[in-house]
């Protein structure tokens, strides 16, 4: 019962992000982007919830507009890196031989490199930008959903009833489509929740770096960074986007512990009996 | 109870005063390390900024209103027209090395200063030196191919500073000079340590026992270190949001002045758009000096209308020639052919002026129907996309060289101005020896860049300097970079 409660709070958390991304599309308190100089440093009041900030934008609209710019990172890059990385988890397990070991080396290549410094790397040769942060997380995930959907894909592959597939005829491509791949889904959901609560966290590391999304688009990790200045001033400035980091972070965490548990039936009898 | 408490916490609140009043030394804080400390051949501000007037020593030396003194010349003659100058040089000098200093000192140095190899900053002055000859040890002549009304303030500036031929080579790792305070260590990454030269030749002059410069560059992490007591001195900080904080804190002090630092929108002159006068001029009256230096600079700051210093006797104010007015911003945008849109990038350095005014610049500019997209860059980048190879519409910087009017005469400079009426004023304004002339013709440049609109002109960047109440003869302005502490001292 515990691991399900994690699963409700980690989705109450996440529903609460994505909740607020969507009516930022639509509506937030004040622009996010508005500067009004003399209304700066203001503390919560009723117009502005969480009071303004240093240039006297509001908090409130600043964080639901971060939430867009996170959700919308997160989304693309783990898709991205999960479209491509099970594509060729899946071949190289298909197709075993070099090609497996061209594609595993080349994932372990990417692996040496730890996720920020890669990012970095990446955004300092093509440039700043938000696009290119995306591309940097896309990259990264790659070799993690390659590796996972290689390894449960070749355990479907010894099963019998791949064998009974192969025997009467049908193709890896087939085995492949309608055997391995929906054997599998539950690892790489459970993978793709986690990789998206990294990607959010990367994705503030390099805005906090200056890297990722640039001004005046909002982002948590540049509201960070920039309340960084005024910690003497105003040290709740930087709470604000730090809280909403932890919370979202933690909440797809725990939505994919959950998930875990959920979706993976072995599991789910050892924990229930 | 209480009582006791009381008297138990006494000692512990006495401890820290009574250390306070045998303080000789002073530690500033810096917000960059220097490449080395060889102001003769390294470009960075921070190399002057430790051994200015602390280790070296010029010819002469520039005081805080910018005015000129005698430093290792005692006194000096001009020619009639002004291209002879007679040093007389002080007697009893010596290098921290031992060595004695004479006019062959002098010679040495400006003649290394002009050789084919030179790596100095300000090359210019001394290939400008047609001969340097000394009648005896104690006399320098120099002779001057062109006229230049300010050769003896640039003759106290970080690039004129005299070294020994013995000492030269290795100067930038373990500087020798002629000045009160001898270099101890370096501590890369950390700190350079400087301590009194006894043998210093007006030695009971200089209060301090020692200095030490320490590197910290998050401008948050100065403020902490000087409100727990770890430095006394911030002469440089762009903490202007902290001001405030330092105000209420009853040990320290903050002092506002003012900085030979233009603050500008530069501005890509052959850029399609930028190249044409009614871009430039819809963009100067889009802006808002007023809004730009409370938002970036919490009101530290003076609004200027050309390219040239305040405090300067020849200063125009020209903050009015485009007064903020929006709606003639876009009027003068359709004139151009601008009227349904135009997209500018805005590359911006990593300081607190560029990060924090460029976000209020670019929402001006939007507010006129410019479309401003803001790239952050380093430092590194900066100098080359934006300076070296110009590829950059908008972006802003601090000029902070002294009397810089004339970088818009320069070829292929990275506003690309290259405008030949200004060239012309320049020219006259540099071959007078006649001070009224002079500032007649400076006085016509600034009017002409403001004319032209050739960059948005902001403000001028204030010297904000946070020091302990205890300190005293800390300079206030900054007509160059330079940490003059040899009348500073403790009450």
């Amino acid at each position: 019962m515990w691991r399900h409660r994690a699963f409700m709070v980690g989705t109450g958390l996440s529903g609460l992000m994505a909740g607020a991304a969507l009516l930022s599309l639509f509506w937030t308190p004040h622009s996010p982007t508005q500067i009004v100089v003399r209304a700066r440093f203001k503390p919560p009041s009723w117009e502005h919830w969480l009071g303004t900030d240093q240039f006297g934008r509001d908090i409130l609209s600043m964080l639901m507009a971060g939430a867009q710019t996170s959700i919308l990172v997160g989304l693309i890059a783990v898709s991205l890196g999960l479209g491509l990385g099970v594509a060729l988890g899946l071949l190289a397990a298909a197709r075993r031989g070099w090609i497996e070991e061209a594609v595993m080396r080349l994932n372990d290549l990417t692996f040496a490199f730890p996720v920020v410094l890669l990012a970095i790397l990446i955004t300092a040769g093509w440039g700043p930008g938000i696009s290119n942060a995306i591309l940097a997380l896309a990259i990264i995930n790659v070799p993690i959903f390659a590796r996972l959907s290689r390894g449960a894909a070749l355990t479907i592959w010894a099963r019998e009833f791949v064998l009974a597939a192969r025997a009467a005829g049908k193709g890896p491509v087939r085995i492949t489509a309608e055997h391995v791949l929906p054997n599998i889904a539950n690892v790489i959901v459970v993978q793709a929740t986690i990789s998206f609560a990294i990607a959010i966290l990367a994705e503030a590391a390099l805005s906090y770096l200056g890297v990722g999304s640039q001004p005046p688009d909002p982002s948590w990790g540049r509201m960070l960074a920039e309340s960084q200045n005024h910690l003497f001033r105003s040290p709740v400035l930087a709470l604000w986007p730090g809280m909403a980091i932890v919370l979202s972070v933690l909440g797809l965490n725990l939505m994919g512990d959950g998930l875990r548990d959920l979706l993976d039936p072995r599991l789910g009898r050892r924990g229930r009996a | 109870m209480r009582n006791w408490l009381a008297v138990a916490a006494l000692p512990l609140l006495l401890l820290p005063a009574a250390a306070e009043a045998g303080k000789s030394t002073v530690t500033l804080a810096m917000a960059l390390e220097p490449p080395g400390l060889d102001p003769t051949t390294g470009a960075a501000a921070a190399i002057a900024q430790i051994t200015l007037y602390n280790v070296y020593e010029g010819l002469t030396r520039v005081n805080q209103d910018a005015t000129v003194s005698p430093m290792l010349a005692e006194s000096w003659t001009v020619s009639d027209d002004g291209k002879t100058y007679t040093f007389k040089l002080k007697q009893g000098v010596t290098f921290h090395d031992g060595t004695d200093f004479d006019a062959g000192d002098v010679k040495f140095t400006y003649e290394r200063n002009a050789a084919e190899d030179s790596k100095n900053k300000r090359k210019k002055y001394f290939t400008n030196m047609a001969s340097i000859t000394a009648p005896d040890a104690h006399t320098v002549v120099v002779a001057l191919k062109e006229p230049r009304p300010t050769f003896l303030f640039n003759m106290g500036e970080s690039t004129s500073v005299i070294v020994n031929e013995e000492a030269a080579a290795t100067n930038a790792t373990k500087p020798v000079g002629t000045g009160p305070f001898k270099f101890v260590k370096w501590t890369k990454g950390d700190k350079v340590v400087l301590a009194r030269d006894p043998g210093y030749r007006d030695v009971g002059a200089i209060k301090l026992e020692g200095l030490t410069f320490r590197f910290i560059n998050d401008q948050a992490a100065q403020i902490a270190a000087v409100m727990a007591g770890d430095i006394d001195l911030i002469p440089y900080s762009r903490a202007a949001e902290s001001i405030d904080v330092i105000k209420a804190n009853e040990r320290l002090q903050v002092t506002i002045g003012t900085t030979e630092g233009e603050t500008i929108l530069s501005t890509n002159n052959k850029h399609p758009a930028l190249s044409k006068l009614k871009v430039r001029q819809a963009i100067a009256h889009a802006i808002d000096r007023a809004e730009i230096i409370e938002g970036a600079m919490f009101g530290a700051g003076t609004p200027i209308g050309s390219h040239f210093a305040p405090h300067n006797p020849d200063y125009v104010d020209l903050t009015g020639r485009y007064p903020h007015d929006p709606a003639k911003a876009k009027a003068l945008l359709a004139e151009a052919g601008h009227g349904s849109g135009l997209e500018l990038s805005l590359k911006l350095p990593p300081t607190g002026y560029a990060r924090d005014g460029g976000q209020i610049v670019a929402q001006q500019l939007e507010r006129v129907g410019i479309k401003v997209k803001i790239a952050n860059v380093e430092w590194p980048i900066w100098l080359k996309e934006v300076y070296k190879q110009k590829n950059y519409d908008l972006s802003i910087v601090s000029h902070v060289e002294p009397m810089d009017i004339g970088i818009y005469a320069r070829k292929n400079y990275y506003f690309q101005y290259d405008n030949a009426d200004f060239n012309a004023i320049m020219a006259k304004a540099d071959a007078t020896t006649d001070p009224a002339t002079r500032s007649k013709h400076l006085k016509q440049a600034q009017h002409k860049l403001a004319e032209d609109a050739v960059n948005g002109y902001l403000f001028q960047l204030a010297k904000i300097t946070v020091k302990d109440k205890g300190l005293q003869g800390v300079w206030r302005n900054s007509p160059m970079f330079v940490n003059d502490m040899r009348s500073v001292s403790w009450k």
